[in-house]
């Protein structure tokens, strides 16, 4: 089921929380919603599942409009909400029966469908104790699993890795990479390896706007195209070094990383690649290059410089 | 309604995994069994075979007691988050509004099944009027159906479940006690008024064996206000929260 977002708005009071934000995801897809606290993320999300009624725009799910078929269209949608609330003093079990029978699952389906997310969220060992009892990473299996059960075409799920350990984060993330291959999903993090891991695509949002949008690679080559070089060059004179190294064409600036080892950091000119000239260079000299490290614009660097103003 | 069958059953549950049903019963039995067979007006000191003396006590008991069983009922799944979820799924407000009204009653319903033994004993050793009787536990059903309704509401309009209690107690007491104070105070439209609103007239009415349109409409005005009223609550937060 495809999503179509046109012109989403939601103020409260005289601040507009999300700012007429547009973009589709379709199925297959699975979008990831970066970006720093307070931007607009779980807003947007709780527009989207009908939690909040929009100021102004459209949501538009699988061809209908939230407006005029909610009911429908929340029956496809799966959704872990931020800080995953949970019944704390039901057990397990009752609580997937109880979310199973709530999403229409016909009453004979039900255990198993229970037993069926038991296993797949690996709650086996817990499942007759209360959801109070759990720790936090086993809760957060739980609302994960409520979340699933009903085999929903789509999901939302805000910040699902949430407390779990490093372990149960890469098995979760295997699981949500499955789920999302039929299924639009759309997760919202704080984590950036997470969204590079799991995503296809990803909307950073600011204030309430998109700020970027589009898969990791296409997002760094639209960040900067300025490489960095790391480089060590030996047997000469610091100073000179870096004189001679400004005056290559392909360079943009230079810096002294680390002057008592003559470490430098070159960064190239937009789209150039200075590797070559500064090997050449360095033969001219008789210079001797010890380290030439390429690095990538993190996307670390491309949130910050985003959403940082 | 399955779905609300669903939401009833788990409300339910609820109120004994928390303890709150176990206290009820416990406190609402002994109460009542204290006022019934051995204090007060007790059935031995008047010497009537009649539940009246259980009638009376209830009355009260229950007036407490409700709004300590409905002021967490929407108040706690605001605080808590759960909320979210609730009306994310494809549910409507008035069923989840709905769920929650019918669990109260329903638990009501069960602490008045267990005073049946009080109905038996005085049938087996006295002329009881079985009408009055049924009158009477018809009577207080409606009078809870009522006061959860009210719970309900003041439950859907805080997230703090004090606030929930006392307000739900403050709108009670103008039912259950300061309408019928007016009435007696006034005459003419408005004595007429007050006697319609109170609470005391239209219960020793239907507990005299008296079922009048006039207390049927007291009584589903309030439980279809209150739930309405709740419904309302629900849909305004999420407008704005």
């Amino acid at each position: 089921m495809d999503i179509i977002i046109e012109n989403l708005t939601k103020k409260f009071g005289g601040q507009r929380a999300v700012d007429s934000i547009s973009f589709e995801v379709k199925t297959g897809e699975i979008l990831g919603f970066l970006g720093p606290n307070g931007a607009g993320k779980t807003t947007t999300m709780r527009m989207i599942t009908n939690f909040i009624t929009p100021s102004e725009g459209n949501i538009e799910v699988g061809g209908k409009s939230m407006n005029d078929a909610s009911e429908d269209i929340k029956k496809h949608i799966g959704y872990l909400p931020e800080n995953n609330p949970l019944y704390h003093d039901m057990p397990v079990i009752d609580y997937l029966e109880f979310v199973a029978g709530l999403q229409g699952i016909p009453k004979q389906d039900i255990p198993m469908r229970v037993v069926e997310m038991i296993k797949v969220t690996g709650l086996n060992a817990e499942k007759h104790k209360k959801i109070g009892e759990l720790s936090k990473g086993f809760r957060q299996r739980v609302g994960l699993a409520q979340a699933i059960i009903h085999d929903p075409q789509i999901l939302i799920l805000d910040e699902p890795t949430s407390g779990l350990d490093p372990n149960q984060i890469v098995e979760i993330r295997k699981l949500i990479r499955e789920l999302g291959q039929e299924k639009t999903v759309i997760l919202s993090t704080h984590i950036l390896p997470e969204v590079e891991a799991t995503c296809d695509r990803i909307l950073i949002i600011n204030r309430g706007k998109i700020v970027a949008d589009g898969s990791a690679d296409s997002l760094r080559k639209q960040a900067s195209g300025q490489e960095i070089l790391k480089t060590r060059i030996e047997d000469g004179d610091p100073n000179a070094i870096f004189e001679a190294l400004q005056g290559l064409p392909s360079v943009a600036t230079v810096d002294f990383s680390d002057r008592q080892h003559n470490r430098f950091d070159i960064q190239s000119q937009v789209g150039s690649h200075s590797a070559k000239e500064v090997f050449q260079l360095c033969v001219k000299n008789k210079w001797t290059l010890t380290e030439l490290i390429p690095t990538e614009t993190k996307l670390e660097d491309i949130f910050r410089e985003l959403t940082t103003n | 309604m399955n779905t609300i069958w669903i939401l009833t059953k788990r409300e339910f549950r609820s109120f004994f995994d928390s303890l709150i049903a176990y206290i009820l019963l416990i406190l609402f039995l002994g109460i009542s069994g204290f006022f019934t067979w051995l204090f007060g007006s007790d059935v031995f000191f008047v010497g009537q075979a009649s539940l009246r003396a259980f009638f009376m006590i209830a009355y009260w008991t229950l007036f407490f007691f409700i709004p300590a069983l409905t002021m967490r009922l929407l108040a706690e799944e605001v605080r808590s988050g759960t909320i979210e979820l609730l009306l994310t799924r494809a549910i409507t407000d008035r069923q989840v509004v709905i769920g929650k009204f019918l669990s109260t009653l329903l638990l009501i319903l069960v602490a008045l099944v267990f005073t049946l033994p009080y109905v038996i004993t005085i049938g087996s050793i006295g002329n009881l009027d079985v009408g009055a009787v049924i009158c009477g536990y018809i009577g207080l059903t409606l009078m809870s159906a009522a006061y959860i309704s009210i719970g309900l509401w003041a439950s859907s309009i805080t997230r703090n479940q004090i606030v929930a209690y006392l307000t739900a107690l403050f709108i009670g007491v103008f039912f259950h006690l300061l309408f019928d104070m007016l009435a007696s105070s006034f005459t003419g439209f408005f004595g007429q008024l007050f006697n319609g609103l109170s609470m005391r007239v239209h219960f020793d009415s239907i507990s005299r064996g008296v079922i009048d349109t006039g207390d049927l409409v007291f009584f589903l005005s309030l439980i279809v206000l209150g739930i309405f009223l709740s419904e309302v609550s629900l849909s305004k937060r999420s407008l704005s929260n």
